[in-house]
């Protein structure tokens, strides 16, 4: 189908309307995720066909208002003026009628048809609101539907407007409303001065222009200044003149005085026959009962360490059995290929390097299933808006907002998250200071690529206990980023605070749709990470740490060495050693004591080997500094390749032992091998998950970090200091521990 | 009608907006969210910290810091 046969259709609503709802409802599986060029607002499009054509969806962010006031607003605006849909689906949400129409009111300004889906009338109904569809539309002069975008009811008739409307395609008309005897005579006044001076006529309405001068809104004035610098400076003064007045006359701005009058319109438009309340406006709905408990002085906090120590136990719980299901059947690919292949740098190269390397990470996804489906379910149930009221006053202690706490939970502060999102999600915090001390803290959260590290390290040394560690990894990695942004706020990011002002919306039960899309979603970005990304890094690591090819006099060495320990030998004996390797049968004493002497050998060159290669050399120049916690070369070079995706400190591991294996050795799971492994402990173990947690950000959230914060000066910043506070607190526990002798 | 501070408005108390004294962006803030001169509302309750609070305005639950509560002039029945 081309183009000329399919409409463009806009997605507009408030935050909390049921807008994903009824998207998802809507598009179904026919949806694309992306970002709005130059910018990451997400920008999600859809399509569906109705009596054969098609409508192409494009979901607004969810916003109050179409000031410039935040990017997504911005973004939403500017999609209607650039991109031009034939008709805006303006989602309401019926519970709430008179603040949804302020955004409806704003969508009428700017002219764009407009068909109006009144969203959640079972919910309202239940609240004892009734709503006359009809007379709301005749009033507003454009069609209502009444729908329930959960259960799908009145979807239908929606799309069959939403085309007939299309089809009519009618000219943006832009609605003019009063908004009293002070503004409108200067209204009139700017609005014919643009026209004749055609001032960005070929973008926005003449009146919603001027309107928006009159709000002194950043961004037009910006555009306009561009456009005609004459003109803008003279809308400028006139409206500084009103403004002027009316500070005087009525100590108030002009802004207020429009918005008092929108909400004037829409008060009076619902003022006969539109809603009918059956019950007192003050009654206490279920949500405000559930809220009185888990908002509760005592009980609320209490219960929120609960939910969140709860979701761990839900997502470690479930996932067992398909984490261990997985690894077996990756264990057993594994053994068939080493079979399969003949020995030789190619089998090196699948087996230690893909095979071992991407498998590790595949191993993981069950349990960042159950994570994001965890924090899914948190999110869409509205109980993450209550976590972020009841912790600003905190937040705003280490110099943050509320909203932070969005940017931290998405970015992992319930561990399972990613770091990119996270970054992204700081864009509803206005003050850039604010914004940059959350952008720079973030990374300190577990995102879903830290757990299958910290999975590794807990099954090694902590496996009696992962929810409790898990716990403790938690606690600790908000304690970092709340007092690093503190140390941030008040030194090289010091200011004011910006308004907080959020809404609380109503309990609602997640649908399994929702859950179930955004779940796969952020599965599907994971794996696709797996598949490239790391799938590139474990190869480039794996040549890293096979060249150059160890020396063969050294070679020559190793094997001089074994000939020496078995020249005492018979050649019987010799056969019956080498046996031992595939039968597994006993050795007398005195056999198995030089068959363990070679194995020492052969260790031995396996070490010599990695540490002769490139990434050898550069973990083993680091092991002067990261002697102070503990790590060894390996660590140093596992770290290394974390850079690129902290999932890759799991596979390079692997990949390392898996060189430094004797092929004799039953074949141990890499935490196994760790829990053996006489260089590592539980302090060292912990030590690391530590540095980890806190180390520079992958290099993607490094690049996701230069553009949020707009220059690369922070990229860096956030590389260099991250690594060293990990440094830092890794030697701290280390020395502490050992100190203490806990955990050695 | 008493008017007072929203900051010093009890849990439970009921009042109508009087006049919001902030411009610029806090300002459009408080009335996108439908806060404007003759809107009733009561007040909610506080978070555990004793701030922001949460109030009952045009049929939703919005949440505000004290400090922005300054802004926002209530008449009141009685001052509690």
């Amino acid at each position: 189908m081309n183009d000329s046969q399919s409409y463009l259709i806009a997605l507009a609503g408030n935050p909390n309307c049921g807008k994903t709802t009824l998207f998802n409802a809507i598009t179904g599986a026919r949806q694309h995720v992306g970002n709005y060029p130059g910018i990451t607002v997400e920008k999600k499009e859809g399509y569906c066909n109705v009596n054969g054509r098609q409508l192409r969806f494009v979901d607004l962010p969810g916003t109050y208002s179409l000031t410039a006031y935040s990017l997504e607003e911005l973004v939403a605006r500017n999609v209607l003026v650039m991109e031009k849909p034939r008709v805006a689906v303006n989602i309401i949400d019926a519970s709430n009628l008179e603040r949804n129409l302020y955004l409806t009111i704003q969508l009428f300004e700017m002219g764009i048809p407009v068909v109006i889906a009144l969203n959640m009338v079972d919910v309202a109904e239940g609240r004892g609101i009734e709503i006359n569809a009809d007379e709301l539309s005749r009033k507003i002069g454009v069609p209502v539907t009444k729908m329930v975008a959960r259960s799908g009811r009145g979807k239908d008739e929606l799309l069959e407007e939403t085309l007939a409307l299309a089809e009519k395609n009618p000219e943006w008309s832009p609605l003019n409303i009063s908004y009293g005897s002070d503004i409108d005579p200067v209204l009139t006044e700017m609005e014919s001065d643009i026209i004749a001076a055609k001032f960005l006529t070929d973008l926005y309405p003449p009146r919603w222009t001027a309107l928006k001068y009159l709000e002194s809104d950043e961004e037009i004035i910006k555009k306009g200044a561009a456009a005609d610098g004459g003109l803008s400076a003279k809308l400028e003064k006139t409206v500084a003149r009103v403004t002027d007045h009316l500070r005087k006359t009525l100590d108030t701005y002009p802004e207020a005085v429009i918005a008092d009058h929108r909400y004037g319109f829409i008060s009076a438009l619902l003022k006969s026959g539109v809603v009918r309340r059956k019950h007192e406006t003050d009654r206490l709905y279920l949500s405000d009962k559930i809220d009185q408990f888990l908002t509760h002085r005592f009980l609320g906090p209490v219960v929120m360490c609960l939910i969140l120590y709860g979701l761990y136990y839900f997502a470690f719980t479930y996932s067992k059995i398909p984490t261990d299901l997985l690894k077996s059947a990756i264990a057993s690919f594994s053994g068939f290929v080493e079979g399969s292949l003949p020995p030789g740098p190619l089998r090196s190269l699948v087996v230690s390097g893909v095979i071992n390397g991407v498998g590790g990470i595949l191993g993981f996804v069950p349990i960042i299933l159950f994570m994001f489906l965890g924090i899914a379910f948190l999110e869409d149930s509205g109980y993450l808006a209550r976590a972020a009221f009841m912790l600003d006053r905190v937040f705003r202690i280490f110099g943050l907002h509320g909203s932070s706490f969005m940017a931290y939970v998405v970015g992992g502060g319930i561990a399972g998250g990613c770091g990119v999102p996270g970054v992204m999600a700081t864009r509803t915090l206005r003050s850039p200071k604010e914004r940059i001390a959350t952008i720079l803290t973030v990374p300190f959260m577990n995102c879903g690529a830290k757990l299958p590290v910290f999975a590794l390290l807990i099954a090694a040394f902590f496996a009696e206990h992962e929810a409790r560690i898990m716990f403790i990894i938690t606690v600790l990695s908000w304690g970092t980023a709340l007092v690093i942004s503190k140390v941030l706020r008040s030194t090289i990011l010091r200011g004011p605070t910006s308004p907080f002002l959020l809404e609380l919306p109503p309990y609602r039960l997640p649908t399994l749709r929702g859950l179930v899309i955004h779940t796969t979603e952020r599965a599907w970005l994971y794996l696709r990470k797996a598949g490239t990304t790391i799938l590139g890094i474990s190869i480039i690591l794996w040549a890293l740490m096979n060249f150059p090819q160890f020396p063969n006099e050294r070679k020559e060495a190793f094997e001089a060495q074994r000939l020496r320990i078995a020249s005492v030998l018979t050649e019987e004996q010799r056969a019956a050693v080498l046996a031992e390797a595939k039968s597994g049968d006993a050795l007398p004493p005195e056999l198995a004591a030089i068959r363990s002497q070679i194995l020492a050998v052969d260790h031995a060159e396996a070490q010599a080997t990695l540490r002769y290669s490139i990434a050898g050399r550069i973990g083993t120049g680091l092991e002067h500094l990261t002697q102070f916690c503990g790590f060894d070369w390996r660590t140093n070079v596992a770290l290394l390749g974390g850079f690129a995706a902290k999932e890759v400190i799991v596979s390079t591991l692997g990949t390392a032992y898996s060189l430094g294996r004797v092929e004799s050795e039953e074949s141990l799971t890499l935490s196994e091998h760790l829990a053996r492994d006489p260089s590592w402990n539980p302090l060292v173990g912990f030590a690391l998950i530590v540095f980890c947690m806190l180390y520079s950000p992958c290099f993607v959230a490094v690049a996701c970090i230069v553009k949020e914060a707009g220059s690369w000066k922070w990229g860096v910043f956030s590389i260099l200091f991250n690594t060293a506070v990990a440094f830092l607190l890794a030697i701290l526990i280390y020395q502490g521990g050992r100190i203490l002798g806990i955990g050695v | 009608m008493p008017v007072v501070p929203l900051r010093k408005m009890a849990k439970g108390q009921k009042g109508v907006i009087h006049k919001v004294n902030a411009s610029g962006e806090l300002g459009r803030r408080i009335r996108d969210m439908g806060l404007v001169p003759g809107t009733p509302f009561q007040v909610q309750g506080r978070a555990p910290l004793k701030d922001p609070v949460a109030i009952r305005v045009r049929d939703f639950t919005l949440s505000l810091r004290n400090s922005e509560a300054d802004y926002i002039e209530v008449e009141v029945e009685e001052i509690l």
